[in-house]
């Protein structure tokens, strides 16, 4: 391209379909940063509040730099995939002027695993095995919305007992004081607050030990499955519960004094990272992030489920949105959940904690034991799986960590498991005659 | 016609919102535009405040060529999926766009809104469904140089051979 038609509307038709037709023709583009003098003004206008963060101005400015590549005063490094402040491997492709970072392009998928592959071959039975993998830190909540969303394609999603509700909203609130605990842990320790992060893991350690006690598992737990749940509270659960509430809030008052209140703390967090609540909608950012940035959106509230409109709690919102109020938001979180699972604790109903749908429901095993036909029923439901009738849904939930699910499934496997980054969980289901 | 799509009895006129078909889905709505009306539905949904692509994504339909669409809507082989958030009237509305296996390109919604360039790289990494005007439309998950689009329908699992495998004949043919 010349650079007397860095704008014309007619080049860059034809240099799109160049792209369109090296893709078909098998050359892809290399994974790359471009050279910022290939870039149009165009392009470095629309990434305004994306991957570029620069005024119309400046951007504009650069559109009409002459394209002399031996001009280009700047270096392209890579961070990572194995840096330590990157948990998990994450490798970010850095353009730097000097010690400015001028353009960051993350390189994700080293921890891609095909999870939505493996999904196309699983009954529903199986599915949520595999969606309470897809995010180790808020297990129930993938497990909750993968349910929700085969229990609308499967017309049950108002029969659900109301014990089976009830533990739902309470698993998935622990489940979100533990995230952010680990959240409080290991953001601690990258800010240099190291003991914290022995701290945040001390007290996610301790609802994750009621975790193992309710389902047998500290983690991926397929407890929460289409119908209600896999098993009833243990003897004690209240007890274990309530020592819970006791424990943390205490807890949260030492993270404030470690943490909150210290100058460092602030230093390295107020001001950073700052995004406006324009700049997070465009992204798609929910969650906490968005809420950061002073946007009161919370999915219990605002789109309530299982029953999450009969509990009173705050939506926490913060006015900066830089990495303070991020913080600061999941750390009252913890005490809004609090809140809420003692409100939970008050009502918890007796009753079946799974739906009595023999279509969906496996025989309870002492049956298995004198029954033939129970037998064969729970051999059936776990071998073949159910039938889901032919349509699609989408459910979304208010999850604490940074995930969205969508499945499509079919018949008795979702042909389609789809899992993108956002900041709740959804799931879309998209099923078709066989 | 799917049960799921009730139209008025009587009235053969289907449902239409900005004047693109629209289906109902366990009460959740559902907009059918074609390819050429896709750009100008999301653009005349996003004035209608509709500020948030809360996700993008794609099915690969290749193993159920029949499935039940509304009248007026052939079934091709992808389908993309593009949900689109309200936050001002706390609404949700679905787009499904067909995409045929022959020509599987569709334009960008970058313009629109820019969170999603990433999923559209994922689309297209994972489905080979090319985005027009992308910025950087290029591999996110898989490698660079990895050869196929794995969520294909036609894209097989594959195996990793196992020391403890079966097949004889491969264990002895290992150098």
């Amino acid at each position: 391209m010349n650079d007397a038609a860095v704008n014309d509307a007619a080049v860059n038709d034809a240099a799109v379909n160049d792209i369109v037709g090296t893709i078909r023709a098998g050359n892809e583009p290399a994974q790359g940063l471009k050279p910022r003098s290939e870039l149009t003004a165009r392009e470095l206008l629309r990434e305004v509040g994306a991957v570029l963060r620069m005024s119309e101005a400046e951007a504009a400015k650069l559109g009409d730099l002459p394209l002399d590549p031996a001009d280009d005063q700047t270096m392209i490094i890579n961070m990572g995939p194995q840096h330590p402040s990157t948990h998990g491997v994450l490798r970010l492709m850095l353009e730097l002027q000097g010690e400015t970072v001028l353009r960051c392009k993350p390189i994700i998928g080293y921890l891609h695993t095909g999870m939505e592959k493996t999904g196309e071959n699983l009954t529903y039975m199986q599915g949520g095995t595999n969606v309470t993998r897809m995010d180790y830190l808020s297990p129930l909540n993938n497990e909750l919305v993968f349910s929700m969303a085969t229990e609308k394609l499967l017309g049950i999603d108002g029969d659900i007992p109301e014990r089976a509700v009830w533990m739902r909203m309470l698993l998935s609130e622990l489940n979100r004081m533990s995230s952010h605990l680990l959240f409080m842990a290991t953001n601690g320790m990258d800010l240099g607050a190291v003991s914290m992060m022995i701290y945040g893991w001390r007290e996610r350690e301790e609802v994750l030990r009621f975790f193992q006690k309710v389902t047998g598992l500290r983690m991926n737990h397929n407890f929460i499955r289409p119908g209600g749940v896999a098993a009833d509270l243990p003897a004690g659960w209240r007890d274990d519960v309530l020592h819970l509430l006791e424990m943390i809030p205490p807890r949260l008052e030492e993270y404030d004094i470690l943490m909150t209140g210290q100058p460092i703390w602030r230093e390295r967090l107020q001001g950073v990272g700052v995004i406006t609540a324009q700049e997070a909608i465009a992204l798609g950012a929910t969650g906490p992030i968005l809420r950061s940035t002073g946007v009161p959106w919370d999915l219990r509230r605002d789109t309530p489920y299982l029953h999450y409109d009969e509990v009173e709690f705050d939506v926490i919102v913060g006015s900066y949105g830089d990495a303070f109020d991020r913080y600061a938001i999941r750390l009252n979180e913890i005490r809004e959940s609090i809140r809420i699972v003692h409100q939970i604790l008050d009502r918890m109903p007796t009753g079946d904690y799974r739906i009595q749908d023999k279509k969906v429901t496996p025989p309870p095993r002492a049956r298995i034991d004198e029954s033939m036909e129970a037998l064969i029923h729970h051999f059936k439901i776990f071998t073949e799986g159910f039938k889901v009738p032919e349509g699609e849904a989408y459910v979304a939930v208010e999850s604490p960590v940074a995930r969205s699910a969508a499945t499509s499934p079919a018949t008795a496997r979702p042909p389609r498991t789809a899992c993108t980054c956002g900041r709740h969980r959804s799931s879309t289901s998209n099923a078709c005659h066989t | 016609m799917s049960d799921t799509l009730e139209p008025p009895a009587g009235a053969p006129e289907p449902p239409m919102l900005h004047g693109v078909l629209l289906s109902d889905s366990h009460g959740q709505r559902v907009l059918h535009p074609t390819r050429e009306q896709y750009v100008t539905t999301v653009r005349t949904l996003l004035d209608d405040t509709y500020s948030m692509c809360a996700d993008l994504t794609a099915v690969d339909y290749l193993t159920f060529p029949n499935r039940t669409l509304p009248d007026g809507i052939a079934g091709e082989r992808f389908e993309l999926v593009v949900n689109l958030l309200s936050i001002e009237r706390r609404e949700r509305i679905r787009l499904r766009v067909q995409v045929p296996a022959d020509d599987p390109s569709i334009a960008t919604l970058f313009d629109l809104y820019p969170g999603t360039e990433a999923m559209e790289r994922e689309v297209y990494d994972m489905f080979g469904i090319v985005f027009t005007d992308h910025p950087d439309l290029t591999r996110i998950l898989m490698p660079e140089d990895w050869d196929g689009h794995p969520l294909r329908k036609d894209y097989d699992q594959g195996r990793i051979p196992v020391q403890f495998s079966t097949d004889f004949a491969a264990r002895e043919s290992r150098p």
